[in-house]
C-alpha cells in the first residue's frame, strides 16, 4: 500500500477524482436545468393565480395564465416602465427577475434602516405586476410582495380587485418558518381569511396587518384585520411589516393611487 | 448469503446508526416534522450512503490515506450534489420543503462513517449493501420520529388528517411542541430506551460506577 502514499499517487488520484466528479456533477446540473426551470416557472404561475383565486382544475395552468398580462413597474416614480426606460437599464421584460435585481447594485437601491420595516435591505427599482384585464379596464391585479419573518424571507403574491383595496387572495410560494406555527401561513383556511380585507383605510394609509388571536367581527376596524398565527408572533409581526411595507408609500402605494386616479 | 442479510437488516435494529451508534442525530431533528419529508430525506440519504460506499469501494486500493478523508468527501459531495439537482427537477414541492438539509446530507455521520469503516475494507457489492442496510436503519428511525412528530403536533400523517385539530372545528388541541426540533430529542431518546430494555445486549457499559455515599448518616 505504501506506493499509494507516493506524492505522485496522491496528486494523480486528487486530480483525477476530482475532475470525474466536475465532470459528473456538471452533466447533472446542465442537464436538468431544463426541467428545473420548467418547475419553477409553473410554481409561480400557480400562485400567481392561487392568489388571484383563478385556479380551475379543468385547465392547465399554462392556459390560464395566457389570460394575465405580465408588466414591470418602476415602484419609485409609481409608473408603468417605459421600453426605452428599460432598455437604457438594460432589462429584458421576458427574463426579469426582481429577486435576482434586488441583489444587483445598479438595478436596485439599498434601504434605510427606518424604512426597511419588512427587512428586506435591497429593493429592486422595477418589479413584475400581473394584470388580468377586459378590455383596457385593470379588473385583478397581483403584486408581488417579500420580507422577513422568523426565519426566513417570505415571498408572496397579493391580489386586489380593481379598486386597488380589496383583497382577493393573499399567499407565500416560498417561505421556510417553523413547520406547524409561522408554517401556517400556507394553511388554506387561514389564507381564506383575507379574502375581502381592505388594504386601505379613509385617510389612504395601508393599515392592514394581523392581530393577535382571532378578530372581532363587531370591531369597526375588522376590515383591516386578519387573524394572527398562534404560536408564531413572529411570523405575524413579518406578514403584518411586509404588506405595510409593498402597499405603502415605500413599495406599490404610489403605483396603485396612479392606477386609481386614471379610473376616474 | 446470511453475510448479505446481515449487513442489510443488521443496522435496522441490532446496530442501527441512530440508536446505538447515535449517528445523524442533527438531521433527524431537522426534517421529521413531518412524515412526507422524512420519507423522502429516508429515501436521499438511503441512496447517498448506497452510491458513495460503492464508488469508494471500487478506488478503496487507490486512496491514498494522507487524503482519503477528502476523497471520501468529494464523492459524497458529487452525489448530495446530483441527487438535490434531482430532486428539484422530479420533486420540486417536496425540494422545496427539504430546502438545505439535502445539501446537509454531505456532513451527516452516517455517510462518513460508513464509507470509512465498511468501505475502505470491503468489495463494491457488498459496500453498497452496507449502504443501503444503514440507509435503513435511518430511515426506520426517521420514520417512527415523524410519525410521533406529525401526528401529535399537527394531528395529520402524510398530510392527511387524522386527529380534527381545534383550529379546523375538532377535538385534538395539537402540540406544538412537537414540531419544533427539541421534541425529536425526546421521541429519539424513548425510542432508544425502549431498544434498549429490548435488545439489552446494547446497553453500554458505564463509564464509571457511582460510589455510595459515605456521608456519615446521622440524624441533624
Amino acid at each position: 500500500m505504501s506506493s499509494n502514499d507516493s506524492i505522485k499517487k496522491t496528486v494523480v488520484v486528487a486530480l483525477s477524482l476530482c475532475l470525474v466528479c466536475s465532470v459528473f456533477v456538471a452533466a447533472a446540473a446542465v442537464g436538468l436545468k431544463p426541467i428545473q426551470k420548467a418547475n419553477k416557472d409553473l410554481d409561480r404561475k400557480q400562485n400567481i393565480l392561487a392568489a388571484a383565486d383563478m385556479l380551475d382544475p379543468d385547465k392547465s395552468v399554462d392556459e390560464i395564465f395566457e389570460s394575465i398580462e405580465t408588466r414591470l413597474v418602476n415602484i419609485s416614480t409609481g409608473k408603468f416602465a417605459t421600453e426605452a426606460e428599460l432598455t437604457s437599464a438594460g432589462i429584458n421584460p421576458a427574463t426579469y427577475d426582481q429577486n435576482i435585481a434586488s441583489k444587483d447594485p445598479a438595478l436596485s437601491i439599498a434601504l434605510e434602516a427606518e424604512d426597511d420595516i419588512a427587512s428586506i435591505k435591497r429593493r429592486a427599482e422595477y418589479s413584475s405586476v400581473y394584470l388580468v384585464k377586459s378590455g383596457d379596464d385593470i379588473e385583478r391585479i397581483i403584486l408581488p410582495v417579500k420580507g422577513y419573518g422568523l426565519w426566513s424571507t417570505m415571498y408572496g403574491f397579493m391580489a386586489l380587485e380593481s379598486d386597488f383595496n380589496t383583497v382577493i387572495g393573499f399567499g407565500f410560494y416560498d417561505q421556510a418558518e417553523t413547520p406547524g406555527l409561522g408554517g401556517e401561513v400556507d394553511n388554506p383556511n387561514w389564507k381564506a381569511l383575507w379574502k375581502g380585507k381592505m388594504v386601505y383605510n379613509e385617510s389612504g394609509e395601508a393599515v392592514l396587518g394581523l392581530v393577535k388571536g382571532s378578530v372581532d367581527s363587531t370591531d369597526p376596524q375588522a376590515a383591516y384585520k386578519v387573524d394572527g398565527l398562534s404560536g408564531a408572533t413572529l411570523t405575524s409581526r413579518g406578514v403584518t411589516n411586509l404588506v405595510h411595507y409593498w402597499l405603502g408609500e415605500q413599495g406599490f402605494g404610489p403605483f396603485l393611487s396612479n392606477l386609481k386616479g386614471e379610473g376616474e | 448469503m446470511s453475510e448479505v442479510r446481515k449487513v442489510l437488516f443488521a443496522p435496522i435494529m441490532n446496530n442501527n446508526p441512530i440508536a446505538l451508534q447515535i449517528l445523524g442525530i442533527c438531521s433527524a431533528l431537522a426534517v421529521t416534522s413531518s412524515l412526507s419529508v422524512s420519507l423522502v430525506m429516508a429515501i436521499a440519504l438511503t441512496l447517498v450512503t448506497a452510491f458513495s460506499n460503492f464508488f469508494i469501494a471500487i478506488i478503496r486500493n487507490h486512496i491514498p490515506s494522507s487524503i482519503r478523508i477528502i476523497v471520501q468527501m468529494i464523492v459524497i459531495a458529487s452525489l448530495v450534489i446530483v441527487v438535490d439537482q434531482i430532486l428539484k427537477a422530479y420533486a420540486f414541492e417536496i425540494s422545496k420543503q427539504l430546502s438545505v438539509f439535502v445539501g446537509l446530507i454531505i456532513t451527516n455521520c452516517i455517510v462518513m462513517g460508513r464509507a470509512e469503516a465498511y468501505a475502505m475494507k470491503n468489495p463494491p457489492g457488498m459496500s453498497f449493501i452496507d449502504g443501503i442496510g444503514n440507509g435503513l436503519g435511518y430511515s426506520a428511525m426517521l420514520l417512527v420520529v415523524g410519525f410521533f412528530r406529525e401526528l401529535l403536533g399537527a394531528g395529520k400523517l402524510f398530510g392527511v388528517e387524522i386527529f380534527q385539530t381545534v383550529q379546523n372545528g375538532g377535538w385534538y388541541q395539537p402540540n406544538g411542541l412537537m414540531l419544533l426540533p427539541p421534541s425529536a430529542f425526546f421521541v429519539i431518546g424513548l425510542v432508544i430506551w425502549a431498544l434498549r430494555s429490548w435488545k439489552t445486549d446494547q446497553v453500554e457499559a458505564p463509564d464509571f460506577k457511582i460510589a455510595a455515599n459515605s456521608r456519615v448518616q446521622e440524624a441533624h
